[in-house]
C-alpha cells in the first residue's frame, strides 16, 4: 500500500510524470449518456429480485408536543396495505438517524416529524395508508424565531469548527478610525432558512439476505453512512452494505435519511424488499436545513483605506442538542487583513428541525454579508471595491501568521476586472438606463476553505492491460468516476476507454465520500497513490527506475525497449493500493481556494425585478483536473448565487413553525430565464502543500461571493442595498423613486 | 391518492353522462389528487374529445375547443394576429411541457396555488369549508387584496384567464341533461364570500366545450407579468390591456389584472377612468386609484398595493404611448 501523510509535500508522482495527456482535458462525463437517456440506475431504480414492497414515511403536524396515540385501523384496513409501523423503538424521529437521539420516545420536536411508516404493494397504496392515519398530538407552544430567543443563546458547540475569536478590541478601532478621518461600517444582514433542493428526494432499496442488510440509496459518504445505518436499526457494521452509484444532488443533505432506517427495519419486518422515497414536503421537514443568520459585520478603515479592525458576529439557530453549528464567519477568517479581528458565534435553540450542512456550510451565506459590507466600505471611502480588496490583502493568514499555501485572490480579481469590462461600471449608483432598466455591475471576493480526508483506492492493472479503479468514494453529480480514470490514465499511461471505475460501494476500500467540496483532493489523491503502487512493480518489470520509465497508450517505455502493459502483468493482475491521510500541512499552511465574482444586473424601475444578464467567475482552486467539469462545478455554485441573492427562502410560519413554501413550485431557486450567461476562468496553481495531486476544493467556492457580487450590482444599478437576503422585488420597490 | 374509477368518454355527450370529475391534460388534478386535497370518486377522461379546435366564425371571433393545448393556442395564427394578448399571457403561464398538456378549458379551472390550500394540515374553507382560513394571519405573499373574505384571501392563478376576461370570453358549455349554455367570463367566476369552495358558475356535471373570443379589439394590446423569478412562477401582479386612443383620447379600454383577487380581477370603474380622457400621467394614476380604493394587504402581500398602482401605470404609458 502506498501510504502518504501530508505532514509534508508528497515529493512527486507518477501521474506528475505522466504524458497520456488526459489530465485537465475537458473530456465529457463519462457516464454521462447513460444520465442523458435515463439509464443510469439511481438507488430507487436499483431492480432487486424478489417482491417489493413500497414504503411512505407517517408525519405527525405538530411543531412540539406528545404522541397520545394513533387511529390507524382505517389505513390498516385499505387495499394493498402490508403493514402500518409506529411502535418499532427504532422508528427514527429527528432530522436524520444519526441526530439527536429521540428515536422511540413520544416527543415531537419538530413540525412533520416522522412517526413511522405504511408499507403497502404499491406506492400509491402506501401513501393513502400514511395520509389515513391520525396522529394524536398533546400540543405545545414552540419557539421559532431566533432572534426572539437571542437571550437563550449559546455560545459554540465545543466540537464546532469554528470557536469565538477577539484579537484586539473592535469598538476601539471603530473609535480610532473615526478619530483619524476613517470611515465605519455597523450593520446587520440576515439570511433565511435554505434547503438543499436537490432533485433526487432521499430514497433507498432495503433488502435483507438471512442477518446481512443490502441498502441500495443515494448517500454521499459512505464510511459515515454505514456505521450510522448499523447504529440505527442495531445490528453491527459489517453486516451492512451500501450501493450508492450515483446521486441526483446532495449538497450535504445525503448522509442517512429516515427514509434508509425505516425501509431497512420494514423488510426486515416483513421479510421482503422495501423501497422509500421521500416525499418534498418531508424532505423540507425531515432533512435538515441550513440555519437562518443574523450577521452583524463592523468594519474600521483608515482615511487610506486600510482596514483597522473587523468583527463578524453571528446569530444562527439549532434545534436542541443539534450539534453542528453554521460556521458562518468562516470565509471571514483569513479574507482580509486587518489587525484588529472579532469573530463570534450565537446559537438559539428553536423547536424546528436541525440545522446542517448545506453546500458551503459557513461561506455561502457568510459572504452574503461580509462582502456587502465590502462593498459599502469601499463606497464610503470612495475607493473602486476591487483597489480596496487589494489593498487589504494580507501577506500570511492575518489569525495565524501562517503562510497561504496558495492564493491567488489579487491575481482573480484582476484577470476578472479586465475580462469583464470592470473599467466602464460608473462607481455612483444609477447611472446607466436603457429603457426601463437600470444597469449595474458588482463584484466580490469568493473564499472557500480547502480540506483534506482520509481517503483509500484500489487500482489493479489486469492481464488485458485495463485498469480497475475502485473506492467507495461517490459521484455526486460532479463528475468523480471521470476524474478518477483522468488521473489513472495519466499516471498509468492509458487511454480513458482502457479504465474502468466502479465507485459507491461499501465492500470497497473506504473512499473519502462527497462532501466539502474534499472529494476531488482526498479520492483522486488516494487514486494517485494506488497508481504508485502498479508504476512500481512495472517499472521493476522493465528494469528501470520509475521516473526513468514512461508509460504511454498502454505501453512502458525504457531504455530501448517498449513493452505492452498486459505482457508486463502477466497472468496474474497487479493490485495497487493507495492511502492519503490528513496531516500537519492543515495547520502549517493556511489552505483556502480563492475566486473573484463579477455580475452585471438589469433593475426595472417600474417592478424592482432584478434579471442577472452576465457573470464571470475566476477561480484559483489548484489544479483542474477537467476543465470542462471544473466550469460545470462553477457555474452550478454561481447559479445558486443567484438563488441566495434573489430568491431563496423557506419561509417559516411563526404560528405553527412549518416551512410554508415546501415544495419546488414556491421555493424558488432560479429557472434557466434566471440564469444569463455564465463565463468562468481559472488561474491555475498545484497546490503541493494540500495534497499529492495539488487540488484544492472548488464546488463550494463557487458560490461564494456570488450572491454578494449579484447584490453589489444591484446596489450599483439603483442604489438599493441588500441587507436582508434574499433582495426580492418588494425591497428593491421600497428603495426606487416614482414612476 | 384515493383509488378512483376511471372512464374514458367518446363523446361530450357521454363525458357529461358519464357523473364524475374530467380531467383533460391533468396538470392540476393529478397534483391535488396526490395530495389528496382532491379526492374524486371518479375520474371522466375527456382528453380524446374532439375538443382541439381552434375556428375563426363568420364574425371575425374565434371558437377555441376546450381541448386545445395552451401551446396550440399560443401559437394559433388567428391568436398571434388578433389576441396578442393572449398569446402573451398563455407564453408567461407554467412552463414549456405544462403548457403542451394543459388545455384551454382546464386553465380556466386551475385552483389556487395558496400555500395553505395545497397544505391539508392546515385550515383552509377553499379545500375543508368551515375550518378557517390559515393565510389571514400567515405567509400571503402571493395572494390576494381584491375581492377577499374574512373567510378566504386566495388568488386564481391562470395568466389565460386574465387575458380572456379583458377579451370578454365566452365560456359555451353543455349540461348533463343536453342543455348548452353561454357563460360570459365576467359572470364565470364567483367571489369567496362565505363559500370560497364554489369557485365558478359551472353546475355540477357542466362541461366546458368552447371558449368564443369577439372578433379582435381595436387598439394595443398588452400583458405584463410581474413574478418572483423570470419563468415558473406565478403573477405576484398581471396586466392584461387592450386600449385604443383615437383623436388624441382614449376611446375604449379593457384591462384585467391577475395575481390580485380571487377571479382575473376586471373593474369598469378603471376603465370609466380612462375612456374619453386623453393619455397623462394624472388619468392613469386615477385609474390606480379606481382599482385600488378597496385594496387590502394582508402583511406580507401589502407591496402589491403600490407595485400594481407602478405596474398599471406604466402599461397604460405603453397601451397609449403615453411617455412619463
Amino acid at each position: 500500500m502506498a501510504e502518504f501523510k501530508m505532514d509534508a509535500d508528497h515529493p512527486g508522482i507518477a501521474m506528475d510524470r505522466g504524458v497520456q495527456g488526459v489530465l485537465g482535458v475537458g473530456l465529457d462525463r463519462s457516464e454521462g449518456a447513460l444520465k442523458v437517456s435515463g439509464t443510469a440506475r439511481y438507488g430507487y431504480e436499483h431492480r432487486v429480485e424478489g417482491d417489493v414492497a413500497y414504503g411512505y414515511l407517517i408525519t405527525a403536524p405538530a411543531a412540539k408536543g406528545t404522541v397520545t396515540g394513533f387511529d390507524a385501523d382505517a389505513a390498516r384496513a385499505l387495499p394493498g396495505v402490508i403493514d402500518v409501523m409506529l411502535d418499532d423503538p427504532r422508528i427514527p424521529r429527528q432530522a436524520a438517524a444519526f441526530g439527536p437521539a429521540h428515536a422511540g420516545n413520544d416527543a415531537i420536536d419538530h413540525w412533520d416529524q416522522v412517526v413511522g411508516v405504511a408499507i403497502a404493494e404499491s406506492f400509491e397504496a402506501a401513501r393513502a395508508a400514511a395520509k389515513a392515519v391520525v396522529v394524536h398530538v398533546e400540543r405545545e407552544q414552540g419557539q421559532f424565531d431566533t432572534m426572539a430567543n437571542i437571550a437563550h443563546a449559546n455560545p459554540p458547540p465545543r466540537d464546532s469548527r469554528l470557536q469565538d475569536v477577539a484579537k484586539g478590541d473592535i469598538d476601539a478601532a471603530m473609535a480610532a478610525a473615526h478619530a483619524a478621518g476613517g470611515v465605519t461600517i455597523d450593520q446587520v444582514y440576515t439570511t433565511p432558512n435554505q434547503v438543499h433542493a436537490a432533485m433526487e428526494p432521499h430514497a433507498s432499496v432495503a433488502v435483507w439476505d438471512g442477518d446481512q442488510l443490502t441498502l441500495h440509496s443515494s448517500l454521499q459518504i459512505l464510511a459515515v453512512a454505514k456505521p450510522m445505518l448499523a447504529k440505527a436499526i442495531g445490528i453491527t457494521a459489517d453486516k451492512v452494505r451500501i450501493l450508492s452509484p450515483y446521486i441526483g444532488g446532495g449538497f450535504g443533505s445525503k448522509m442517512l435519511g429516515p427514509e434508509a432506517v425505516l425501509a431497512a427495519i420494514a423488510a426486515q419486518k416483513i421479510g421482503r424488499p422495501v423501497k422509500i422515497a421521500m416525499a418534498r414536503a418531508q424532505l423540507f421537514h425531515n432533512i435538515y436545513r441550513r440555519t437562518d443568520t443574523n450577521q452583524r459585520i463592523r468594519l474600521a478603515a483608515d482615511k487610506d483605506g486600510k482596514l483597522l479592525g473587523l468583527a463578524h458576529d453571528s446569530v444562527v439557530s439549532q434545534c436542541p442538542d443539534g450539534g453542528f453549528m453554521e460556521p458562518v464567519a468562516l470565509g471571514s477568517l483569513a479574507l482580509y487583513d486587518a489587525p484588529v479581528r472579532q469573530f463570534t458565534h450565537k446559537v438559539v435553540t428553536l423547536d424546528m428541525v436541525m440545522a446542517g450542512a448545506v453546500r458551503a456550510p459557513g461561506e455561502a451565506v457568510g459572504t452574503l454579508a461580509l462582502e456587502t459590507a465590502i462593498d459599502e466600505i469601499a463606497e464610503a471611502l470612495g475607493r473602486d471595491p476591487i483597489d480596496f480588496r487589494k489593498l487589504n490583502e494580507p501577506a500570511v493568514d492575518p489569525l495565524t501568521g501562517a503562510p497561504f499555501s496558495t492564493r491567488a485572490l489579487v491575481e482573480c480579481l484582476d484577470q476578472g476586472a479586465e475580462a469583464f469590462g470592470w473599467a466602464k461600471r460608473s462607481p455612483t449608483p444609477g447611472q446607466r438606463r436603457e429603457g426601463e432598466w437600470l444597469i449595474g455591475m458588482g463584484v466580490a471576493a469568493a473564499v472557500r476553505i480547502n480540506l483534506l480526508v482520509d481517503s483509500e483506492a484500489r487500482v489493479t492493472l489486469k492481464p488485458d492491460g485495463r485498469a480497475l479503479v475502485e473506492t467507495d468514494m461517490t459521484d455526486i453529480g460532479t463528475g468523480t468516476y471521470t476524474i478518477l480514470a483522468q488521473i489513472a490514465g495519466e499516471a498509468l499511461g492509458l487511454p480513458m476507454e482502457s479504465i474502468d471505475v466502479v465507485l459507491g460501494d461499501t465492500d470497497l476500500p473506504p473512499g473519502a465520500g462527497s462532501g466539502g467540496s474534499f472529494g476531488a483532493a482526498s479520492a483522486g489523491s488516494s487514486v494517485a497513490l494506488a497508481c504508485e503502487d502498479v508504476v512500481a512493480v512495472l517499472a521493476e518489470r522493465m528494469d528501470a527506475k520509475p521516473e526513468d520509465m514512461t508509460l504511454k497508450d498502454g505501453h512502458a517505455v525504457a531504455g530501448n525497449r517498449r513493452v505492452p502493459l498486459g505482457d508486463l502483468v502477466g497472468a496474474e493482475a497487479l493490485v495497487g493500493k493507495g492511502k492519503i491521510s490528513q496531516g500537519s500541512n492543515a495547520k502549517t499552511f493556511s489552505q483556502a481556494a480563492h475566486g473573484a465574482q463579477f455580475a452585471e444586473v438589469a433593475v426595472n424601475v417600474v417592478t424592482g425585478e432584478t434579471r442577472v444578464r452576465r457573470m464571470l467567475g475566476v477561480f484559483e482552486a489548484g489544479r483542474i483536473l477537467n476543465a470542462k467539469l471544473a466550469r460545470s462545478q462553477a457555474i452550478g455554485g454561481m447559479i445558486w448565487g443567484i438563488g441566495y441573492a434573489l430568491m431563496e427562502d423557506a419561509v417559516l410560519d411563526q404560528r405553527y413553525g412549518q416551512f410554508v413554501n415546501h415544495d419546488l413550485g414556491e421555493y424558488h431557486i432560479p429557472a434557466h430565464a434566471d440564469v444569463p450567461p455564465l463565463d468562468v476562468l481559472f488561474i491555475e496553481k498545484i497546490d503541493r502543500h494540500a495534497n499529492p495531486i495539488g487540488v484544492k476544493g472548488l464546488g463550494e467556492l463557487s458560490i461564494s461571493g456570488a450572491g454578494a457580487a449579484v447584490t453589489n450590482a444591484i446596489y450599483n444599478a439603483c442604489g438599493v442595498r441588500a441587507r436582508d437576503f434574499p433582495l426580492t422585488l418588494d425591497k428593491v420597490l421600497a428603495g426606487l423613486p416614482e414612476i | 391518492m384515493k383509488t378512483f374509477d376511471y372512464a374514458r368518454a367518446d363523446s361530450p355527450e357521454a363525458a357529461v353522462a358519464a357523473g364524475g370529475r374530467f380531467i383533460a391534460g391533468g396538470t392540476n388534478l393529478l397534483d391535488l389528487m396526490k395530495l389528496q386535497i382532491e379526492t374524486p370518486e371518479k375520474l371522466v377522461d375527456i382528453s380524446r374529445l374532439d375538443l382541439a379546435q381552434v375556428e375563426r366564425r363568420e364574425d371575425g371571433g374565434l371558437t377555441i375547443g376546450a381541448l386545445v393545448p395552451n401551446s396550440d393556442l399560443a401559437a394559433n395564427a388567428h391568436v398571434v394576429d388578433g389576441y396578442p394578448v393572449l398569446a402573451r399571457a398563455l407564453l408567461a403561464g407554467a412552463s414549456g411541457q405544462l403548457r403542451n398538456k394543459a388545455s384551454t378549458g382546464g386553465n380556466l379551472l386551475q385552483r389556487t396555488r395558496c400555500y395553505y390550500f395545497y397544505d391539508t394540515a392546515m385550515a383552509c374553507n377553499k379545500r375543508a369549508p368551515g375550518s378557517g382560513c390559515s393565510a389571514i394571519g400567515g405567509y400571503n405573499r402571493i395572494l390576494a387584496i381584491l375581492g377577499t373574505s374574512a373567510q378566504c384571501i386566495a388568488t386564481h392563478p391562470s395568466d389565460m384567464a386574465v387575458a380572456m376576461r379583458a377579451l370578454d370570453a365566452v365560456i359555451v358549455t353543455l349540461k348533463p341533461d343536453g342543455d348548452r349554455r353561454r357563460i360570459s367570463i365576467h359572470d364565470f367566476y364567483r367571489l369567496p364570500g362565505d363559500t370560497p369552495q364554489i369557485e365558478t358558475d359551472l353546475e355540477a356535471g357542466e362541461l366546458i366545450t368552447h371558449i368564443d373570443l369577439p372578433p379582435p379589439p381595436a387598439g394595443q394590446q398588452l400583458y405584463r407579468k410581474v413574478r418572483d423569478r423570470a419563468s415558473y412562477a406565478f403573477a405576484l401582479v398581471s396586466v392584461a390591456g387592450i386600449v385604443s386612443v383615437e383623436d388624441g383620447k382614449i376611446a375604449s379600454a379593457a384591462l384585467a389584472f391577475g395575481g390580485l383577487g380571487p377571479m382575473p380581477w376586471r373593474d369598469p370603474a378603471v376603465e370609466a377612468a380612462l375612456i374619453g380622457q386623453a393619455p397623462s400621467d394624472a388619468v392613469f394614476a386615477a385609474a390606480a386609484d379606481a382599482l385600488l380604493a378597496e385594496a387590502k394587504g394582508f402583511g406580507s402581500n401589502d407591496f402589491k398595493i403600490p407595485l400594481t398602482r407602478r405596474v398599471l401605470i406604466a402599461s397604460l404609458r405603453e397601451l397609449t404611448g403615453a411617455s412619463a
